[in-house]
């Protein structure tokens, strides 16, 4: 399995904890991003992910590059899942780890935050009386 | 010239792929030739494109067979 890749099927997130593990690490950090089942008090049936995947893989792999460059890090997984997701499903999982614990939360945060800034990856909101492109308009 | 859109620029251009007239080869040119089309890209937050999929800025020269991709905001996590 790839550290880094878009599915269609659901995720597990001990596979990421295991592929960032190392004897030297003193702390590993995962976060995991799950389906809301609300929005603004709107009852949300499921999300639907859209990737460009070539793309959104070759961005994935400069945020974990970079993060671990910076904080020093062992290795960094990061798995993010397309199609229907339904709600209290994992939409995205990742995992990181260092000597100390303080790098791999600080380089967890960095790592989601620039996902949603710079991956090609749309989310849909389907509810019972429609559906949103999630962010699209200010 | 053959752009592919993903996301609300899917829903936009009503497709995956569209073929769009422009004045010239710069991304510029494509961006107006594309609000002009659809005004409806004026509304969303920001629209960016993707070039053999790199971002690129809107003053890049489009060579033949690049792969032209439009990147309405991003949404993933």
């Amino acid at each position: 399995m790839e550290k880094i890749y878009v599915t269609s099927e659901g995720l597990n997130p001990q596979a990421c904890i295991d592929q960032v593990r190392d004897d030297g690490s003193g702390g590993l950090v995962t976060f995991i991003g799950n389906v809301r089942n609300k929005t603004k008090n709107k009852t949300v049936h499921y999300l639907e992910f859209e990737a460009y995947e070539p793309m959104a893989i070759k961005e994935m792999q400069k945020i974990a590059e970079q993060a671990i460059s910076k904080w020093k890090l062992y290795d960094m997984a990061i798995h993010h899942r397309i199609g229907k997701v339904p709600t209290g499903e994992e939409a995205v999982v990742i995992t990181c780890s260092s000597a100390h614990r303080k790098a791999s939360f600080e380089a967890c945060e960095y790592a989601i935050d620039t996902l949603k800034e710079t991956v090609p990856i749309w989310k849909k909101e389907v509810f019972e009386d429609g559906e949103t492109w999630v962010s699209a308009h200010p | 010239m053959k752009i592919t859109a993903f996301g609300i620029a899917k829903d936009i251009v009503g497709g995956k792929r569209i073929e769009l007239e422009t004045s010239g080869n710069q991304l510029s040119q494509v961006r107006e030739a594309l609000t002009n089309t659809y005004p409806d890209f004026e509304k969303l937050k920001s629209l960016k494109f993707a070039v053999n999929t790199e971002y690129v800025a809107d003053d890049y020269e489009l060579k033949e067979n690049d792969e032209v991709v439009l990147i309405p905001p991003v949404s993933g996590g």
